[in-house]
Parts: structure tokens; sequence; C-alpha cells
């Protein structure tokens, strides 16, 4: 089976989009995990339901949101793009936002799992032997909720290689830029005789998902071989 | 010098505790569970605030709630206190090796702080073969010595143990002992050890609070502790007064070892451990019967001149203790009433104590 260019490209282009999403949401996620698991606040349910409000959303309401928010009017599409020249909308990074948008419950709930297998009392341990805050997280927490982190990573990137509905809304359909591989597979079915183009693009997607959820469940069960949880 | 005073309300049960450690050796925080034992090593480590209180080391405050002057008032945060804590669970990180977790805490001690070598330590606690292993590769015993070693090897001043020995089954009890004693004699700071087993309080322990449904019952040294009967320590069957006693001869050929103690001695099976050698024996009150005149032809072995200081209430309305006074000893007899009466005995009479020789089937080094 051969691709042509024009399918590489949204090949290559899924790719880089679901990455990006991943490396942006990483962090964030973490952070969210932890103030979910580890504080008690003021608001915490709130936070908990907006985070998860992606999954039951539907997703071109997403993009329709993003849209508003960022677009060239929006309150923050406007002074990003005049005070920095960043222009979100019909681009590859406005589609890797809306699909890090998307993708984000899966990464949390899965650094949240992670997180909930680590023992307060290993932190506990570690505060009396001299350990301070940031110091604790770093060298007993971050290492032992790797596995988590790990496995939200891989699952949202083998998630937003397949996102269509929030990119199509709010980065548009342009080939080269924004056009992913759902989104050339929809675009095939809407051409005549693109049915072949769409059958190669859907192998693939299917390919390289199962490729991801079957890489996250090999490295989920080295790490906790790892961490002596074997 | 280590002083506690706490107060702590959670639920439906109050803390209201106040003792002192000396300097030096173990004190043992004893009674039964829930009594708000570890509620106490916890406060002291930082781990928990209690509602007030003041935890003071020789002199020092980590913790003093009860100021008025707010600006003095301290908390020092856990990292901060330097207690080496080590839990029931050994607590290891599975992620770091054995001696990744050994040097954990001795990585994050202040430069100036003293104690001894990462060496030394290895070797005092056996564990040199188990250097490069994860924790879960290592048996329960071992991850406790690991424990302990990391607990010592942060240069604490002050050393916490919340029960180490009860997640492990006899044997494994009684391979750590011998190195917990090792770390006893090693470490020159206040040691507190929190446990609701007697055997490791006469093992380890010189001090000890006794506890009770979050009040202190009593608590001073171990041994005048022991020789009183208003404890609930008394009621248990294994009660009697502790003791140490020297190693003072050997006689192979009988089978016999003498145990010199202030005001007499006792003659026992046979001993392995060198003459001069200080014991720790636990002489329980039903082992010790009393007559009138000395017997002669008896086989018990130790007939001891007592006088009758003492004649006290047991749980049994059928039983009472007799305090005996053996030269500047008080042993515990427990005996039925109908013997005191059958004998006459009152307070102040001179008696002869009797001691079997194998009732010292547990005698411990000291």
């Amino acid at each position: 089976m051969t691709l042509s260019p024009d399918e590489w490209q949204a090949v290559r282009l899924s790719m880089d989009v679901a990455t990006r999403s991943v490396i942006v949401s990483l962090l964030p996620a973490i952070f969210i995990a932890w103030l979910l698991t580890r504080r008690r606040f003021a608001g915490r349910f709130l936070l908990d339901a907006l985070v998860h409000l992606p999954l039951v959303v539907p997703p071109v309401v997403v993009g329709w949101g993003l849209l508003m928010l960022f677009g060239i009017q929006g309150p923050i599409g406007a002074p990003l793009h005049a005070w920095f020249g960043i222009r979100l909308v019909f681009t590859t990074e406005g589609a890797a936002l809306a699909t890090a948008v998307m993708s984000f419950p899966l990464i949390v709930r899965a650094v949240r799992l992670g997180l909930e297998q680590v023992d307060p009392g290993l932190e506990e341990a570690a505060r009396t032997l001299g350990a301070r805050p940031l110091d604790r997280f770093l060298t007993v927490t971050l290492p032992l909720m790797s596995p988590g982190i790990l496995a939200g990573a891989v699952t949202a990137f083998a998630a937003g290689l397949g996102e269509f509905g929030a990119v199509i809304t709010f980065a548009s359909n342009i080939p080269g830029e924004t056009q992913t591989l759902p989104l050339a597979i929809y675009t095939a079915t809407q051409t005549p005789g693109g049915e072949g183009v769409a059958a190669r693009l859907a192998l693939i997607s299917f390919s390289l998902a199962m490729g991801g959820l079957l890489l996250a469940e090999l490295i989920a069960r080295r790490m906790h071989l790892w961490l002596g949880r074997g | 010098m280590l002083e506690v005073s706490l107060r702590h309300r959670f639920g439906g049960f109050a803390l209201d505790v106040e003792f002192t450690a000396p300097a030096r050796g173990v004190t043992a925080i004893f009674g039964p569970s829930g009594c708000g034992k570890t509620t106490i090593l916890k406060a002291v480590a930082g781990l928990l605030r209690p509602d007030s209180g003041r935890v003071a080391l020789d002199g020092t405050a980590l913790l003093d709630t009860a100021l008025l002057d707010t600006a003095r008032r301290v908390a020092l945060p856990a990292e901060q206190r330097r207690c080496g804590l080590v839990f029931q669970e050994a607590r290891l990180f599975p992620h770091l090796s054995v001696e990744s977790n050994l040097r954990y805490g001795m990585r994050r001690a202040p430069r100036e702080a003293d104690g001894p070598g990462f060496d030394e330590v290895v070797a005092l606690l056996g564990i040199e073969g188990l250097l490069g292993r994860r924790p879960a590769r290592l048996s329960g015993g071992e991850r406790q010595r690991v424990a302990l070693g990391r607990a010592l090897l942060m240069r604490p001043r002050l050393l916490l143990m919340d029960e180490p020995l009860a997640a492990l089954d006899a044997p494994r009890r009684a391979e750590i002992l011998p190195f917990l004693a090792r770390m006893r004699d090693a470490a020159a700071m206040p040691i507190l050890y929190v446990t609701h087993a007697l055997d490791e309080v006469d093992a380890l322990a010189d001090q000890m609070v006794l506890m009770d449904s979050g009040r202190v019952l009593a608590s001073g040294g171990l041994e005048a502790l022991t020789a009183r009967t208003d404890l609930p320590l008394a009621a248990r069957r294994d009660a009697g007064v502790l003791m140490t006693a020297r190693i003072a001869c050997h006689d192979v050929s009988r089978g016999l070892t003498r145990l010199a103690f202030p005001g007499g001695d006792f003659l026992v099976p046979l001993q392995a451990p060198p003459v001069g050698t200080r014991l720790r024996l636990r002489l329980r009150a039903r082992d010790v019967a009393v007559a009138l005149t000395r017997p002669e032809d008896v086989s018990v072995q130790n007939i001891l001149r007592a006088v009758l200081r003492e004649i006290a209430p047991t749980a049994s309305p059928h039983e009472v203790f007799l305090h005996l006074a053996v030269g500047e000893t008080v042993m515990l007899a427990r005996v039925t009433r109908d013997s005191v009466a059958r004998l006459g005995l009152v307070v102040g009479q001179e008696v002869w104590a009797m001691v079997k020789s194998v009732a010292f089937d547990h005698a411990r080094l000291a």
C-alpha cells in the first residue's frame, strides 16, 4: 500500500498536531490532577466538572467556544494577535489547541489514577527525612506517578490523532495546515472517487490508534515493574 | 532531654499528655491500641498539628503553641525538625535502591549535623549485601533494617519508632531486636518507642510512659513502674518486676550461673554470655512463693531473706500481690488470700522468698 504525498501530509500533520497537543496539556494536567487528588478547596467540584466538560459537550460546541475566545476578535485571541502577532484560528497551532482541550480530560484522568497509586505515607516519610514540598514532589511523587503520566500522554496522543469536530470548527479544513487524518478522510468521502483514499487513511488511523494503546500498555507494565509493583 | 506536652481532640477522642524523655536511651510509650500513642509520635515529628502543646528538645522548642505572645509561637514543619521516624510498614521508596533510600535523608541533613557514617550504619545493621537491591526484593525484616538505617543516617536529633516490629512475624522480630538494641546503644539521642508488646519494652526500654485512652497513667523508670501494683501492667499474666542483674560466675559442672543483683543473687540455668555481662530479667509475680521458715528439702534453688512491705489487691478478689524487699530490690509475689490467712502474713514481717531457677528462661542481654 502506497500513499500519495497529500495523504502522507495528512498523516504527518496529524502526528504533529497530536504531539503538540500532548506537550501543551501535560504540565497543566499534572498540576490539575494533583489539585483534584491532594487538595481540598472550594470550587474543587466545579474544576473537576470543567475539566471533564469536553467529554460530554459536543466537540463542535468546544470548537465554537474556542472560536469565541481565541478568534481574532475574541477576548483572548485579540490581545494575542495585537501584542504577539499570534493567530490561532485556521492554523496548525490552533488545531493543536483544539485537540489539547478535547484530550485534556483523558490525560487528567490517567494522571489522577497514577497519583492515587502513590502512598501518601511515602511523602510523609520524605517529609520527616527533610525533603521540602517541591523536593518531595520531584523525588517521590512524580517518579511514582509516572506510569499514569505516561499512560495519559500516550492515550491523549492516540485520541488526538483522530480529533475531528473541534478541529474543523476552530481551525477549519486546510490541507497542509489543519487537515489532519480524520479531516482528510471526511474530505475524501465527500470527493467522487475518493473511496480508496478514505479506506487507506482509515486503515492508517486505526493502526496508529491501536499501536498507541498497545505501546501505552507495554510501557505501563515496564514502569510498574521498575517501581517494584510487579 | 525531650519535653512533650500535647492536647488534641479528634472525633470523640481526646489526647492530653505530658512527659519527658532523657537525652539518651529508649523511652517506651506503651498502651493498648487506639490509646493515642501514634498521635504523639506524629505530633512530635510534625506530621500532625495538635490543638495545643509544646515539644522541646534540650530546651529548644520544635513546637510551642501555648505562648500568649504569638510572635514567639513555634511550629517547625516536619522537614525541619530532624526527627528520624521509623514507621510500622518501613515506607521505603520503591523506585530507589536500598543505597539511595539510605542516603535520602543524609543528603538533606544540614552540613554541620553530626552522626554515624554510612559504612558504620550499614555494618551495624548488617545490610551490606542489600545496597544495590530495590525494596520490593527485600524480606520484611530486611526492609525494616533499611528503614532503621535510613532514619539513623539522616542525622536526627531524636529517633521516633512507631511499632517498628508490629508488622513482622515472631522470627523476624527476634531477628531485628538485637539490631534495635545496637542502634539504641549507638545513638546518643532520645528515642521514643511506641509499642503494645511488653517483650519489646523489656528488651529495649529504660523509661516508660504508660498510656490509656489518651492519658498518661504513669511514667518513669521502667524497673520502678513494673514494681507497682496499681497500674494495668499488674493485671497481665506476665506481671512482675523487671530487674537488671550481672553474671557473677558460672558453675559448669552443676550447669548453673550465679546472677548478682542489688541485695542478693540468683542461681539460674547455665547462661552463655561471659562473667560480667548484664542481663535483664522479668521476675514474674506468679513465679515467686513465700515461706515463714527456710525450707530445706525443696528443689527451689533461690531462697532469699525478704521483708514483706505491702499486701496489695489484684484484679482477682481471691489473690493478692506481696511486695517483698530483698535488700534494696523489691519483688512481687502473687499468692492467694487463703495463703496470706494461713501463714498469718502481716506487713513488716520477715519471710523467705522462693524463686525457681527455671523461672528465668527469658533473660536478655541488657
